[in-house]
């Protein structure tokens, strides 16, 4: 069957792979060899829409427990980099390494997703008839073929699971509201918290604080904070003042006509006269 | 429910979710209604069989009929909520199951009428009137109930499957998917209308005498197949509670509702929503089957698109996704129908569109809404 919608269909790889609730299902994701450190390599990609070159020779790579901010103008390839990453756009060179050992140029979308690749679109989609908490119930790992689905009850250890997220994402008050009610805001926690439920290796967040008020881009920025150390995450984000709280000493890469223009922490690009020039200065 | 779980827990910290394991099916409260329900529609026929004609506690034939006919109706309303309520898939073609599983008890309680019929063959009177010599090959077996019965399931559970996986398989949603149901039943009703087809052209299948050997019009084999109504409406009432509040019904208002965020979730929604539209078709074929024997008669009448459409309104007057409404719904349209026939019966039709804008208009949850909504208010107004 033909996955045609970008970012759909973790569905064959999970039907394929994930059996029992801790058995098989989680080899795959624990398959990934990150023992030279990082979780995700990029190098060389192109990718060229009728002689456009999205991404040139883009290469970067991500550690294990990374957070990496990826900032740039309009247009610098900061998208497509993640259509890629996720199996979205084929690059017309170059290879991307999920570790050591998962080639993602081989592997369509639902095969990325399922070897612990998770990605939260710009705008956020939740249930909103359903509860925070069945939000939360429907995204947490486990086998979700039909009829393990009807027959399934949640244990105590998936509850705790849940508790635990619920308390990360700070919506341990919102349980039993109806998604649709929670503010813009909420949902964008609740939409990364469904994420994490999943259990990815590398979250990547598209804008995270888009739309967001200045309270709430503050407590997302905790929240990636928190984040950071148990998860890889790739933040691509045009607040640079949200970029500048959740860097932290890390790196950031700025991207510019698809290939990386600096690296380094957010001081010294900042401080690097080109990256002025392009983007910063205007 | 979400609104009782809110009432009853109030917003419990973090470290109370364990005790949600498990939800109760029904409070105790919906149980005891349900039970007082059944026991009162229960008692109908025996008033009937127990006190005669013109006791003060008699209840005519003719009402116990008619609501039997109605829990049928109900059963086919319970269906429907079950695909378009949860689901969101609107079916503008159940009426081509109640009536496959119509004609499939019927081809049994055809051949149960033996040589009682006009012509006085071993073929219904309809065969001998094509000049057919015997049975086409898949009258075969029909003879035998048990045969019959699993057909009524099989027969409509094969054809939506078929008919689902591909429709489901190319993404086909919303109102195309609605248009091409609505197709299926005008086809089929089509070829059910072809004397050739083997099921009595455009007369359909009618003057039965017998159901397993009991007379079919005695007013104990009445009483029966009324029960046996009765018990399939609550015991599918059950179901449809318990796979509508499992994970999987969990599954299918979030395909309802957001269906690409369910895929990128790792549900593949084409097996869930296969599962419901599959067991929709079933109850609804079964449905039919406790009909045809109460009203006596199944023909291509009942596949016309006006009767599936007939339906979608039962389920939106009772309130759709909520179970209860439609049965109440196809109730309540049905009763309405059953006076305004008798009084003006031309303007049956416009009163039902009438009654469809207006529920749209301003009773968009329907009864069991408007009855939530008045209670909700009194509850306030009580505090």
């Amino acid at each position: 069957m033909n996955i045609s919608i970008p970012g759909a269909g973790q569905g064959d790889a999970d039907r394929a792979g994930s059996g029992g609730q801790a058995s098989y299902g989680r080899i795959k994701p624990e398959g990934v060899d990150t023992s030279h450190g990082a979780i995700l390599y990029l190098d060389g990609i192109t990718v060229s829409f009728d002689g456009f070159k999205a991404l040139n020779e883009l290469t970067l790579d991500i550690g294990v427990g990374e957070l990496r901010c990826i900032i740039g103008p309009n247009g610098a390839g900061k998208t497509t980099m993640m259509d890629v990453i996720t199996g979205k756009t084929r690059p017309t060179a170059g290879t991307a390494y999920f570790g050591q050992n998962i080639d993602l140029t081989q592997l369509n979308e639902a095969q990325i997703a399922h070897a612990g690749i998770g990605r939260k679109f710009q705008r956020p989609t939740v249930f909103e008839d359903h509860t925070v908490f069945e939000n939360l119930e429907l995204a947490m790992k486990a086998d979700k073929r039909v009829r393990p689905t009807l027959f399934a009850r949640l244990d105590s250890a998936q509850s705790d699971r849940i508790a635990e997220t619920l308390a990360l994402i700070r919506l341990g008050g919102e349980v039993w509201r109806p998604a649709g009610l929670l503010s813009h805001g909420q949902k964008q926690w609740l939409e990364i918290g469904m994420l994490l439920m999943q259990e990815p290796q590398l979250l990547l967040l598209d804008e995270p604080v888009a739309g967001m008020t200045d309270a709430e881009t503050e407590r997302t920025g905790e929240l990636l904070n928190d984040l950071r150390g148990r998860h890889s995450l790739v933040v691509v984000e045009h607040d640079m003042d949200f970029v500048a709280q959740i860097a932290d000493g890390g790196k950031v890469t700025v991207l510019h006509e698809g290939s990386v223009l600096a690296e380094g922490t957010m001081a010294q690009v900042q401080a690097d006269p080109r990256v002025i020039e392009v983007y910063l200065g205007r | 429910m979400n609104r009782t779980l809110n009432a009853t827990l109030g917003a419990p910290p973090a470290a109370a979710l364990p005790a949600l394991a498990r939800r109760p099916l029904f409070s105790p409260r919906a149980w005891l209604a349900l039970a007082a329900a059944c026991a009162l529609l229960a008692l109908l026929p025996l008033l009937n069989l127990a006190f005669a004609p013109g006791h003060a506690l008699h209840v005519s034939s003719y009402a116990v009929a008619l609501l039997g006919k109605f829990m049928c109706y109900a059963l086919a309303a319970l269906a429907l909520d079950l695909v378009w309520g949860y689901a969101g898939i609107l079916s503008l073609g159940h009426g081509l199951f109640f009536a496959l599983g119509g004609y499939a008890h019927g081809m049994y309680l055809m051949r149960a009428i033996g040589r009682d019929g006009v012509y006085q063959s071993d073929l219904p009177d309809f065969m001998v009137f094509l000049n057919w010599k015997e049975y086409p090959w898949y009258w075969a077996f029909t003879e035998h109930f048990w045969y019959a019965a699993l057909l009524v399931v099989l027969v409509p559970g094969v054809l939506a499957f078929v008919f689902g996986y591909f429709a489901f398989r190319s993404r086909i949603k919303g109102v195309y998917f609605s248009i091409i149901t609505q197709a299926l039943t005008f086809a089929a009703m089509l070829l059910f209308f072809r004397n050739d087809t083997g099921f009595g052209g455009n007369n359909g299948f009618t003057d039965f005498k017998r159901i397993l050997g009991f007379p079919i019009t005695a007013p104990g084999t009445r009483a029966a197949l009324y029960w046996l109504t009765l018990a399939a409406l609550g015991g599918f009432l059950v179901l449809a509670r318990a796979v509508t509040q499992s994970k999987l019904g969990r599954v299918l208002t979030a395909v309802r509702d957001a269906e690409n965020r369910v895929r990128f979730l790792g549900y593949e929604p084409l097996g869930f929503k296969l599962f419901v539209w599959t067991l929709s078709a079933v109850m609804c074929g079964v449905a039919g089957a406790l009909y045809v024997p109460q009203v006596g008669i199944i023909n291509p009448g009942e596949m016309s698109p006006e009767n599936s459409i007939e339906m979608v309104i039962w389920v939106a007057t009772g309130g759709r996704g909520t179970l209860v409404g439609p049965i109440i719904g196809a109730g309540a349209v049905n009763g309405l129908k059953t006076w305004f026939t008798s009084v003006f019966p031309e303007f049956w039709l416009y009163a039902l569109g009438l009654i469809f804008v207006l529920v749209t208009l301003f009773l968009p949850q329907g009864i069991v809404g408007l009855a939530r909504r008045l209670y909700a208010r009194f509850a306030e107004g009580g505090r």
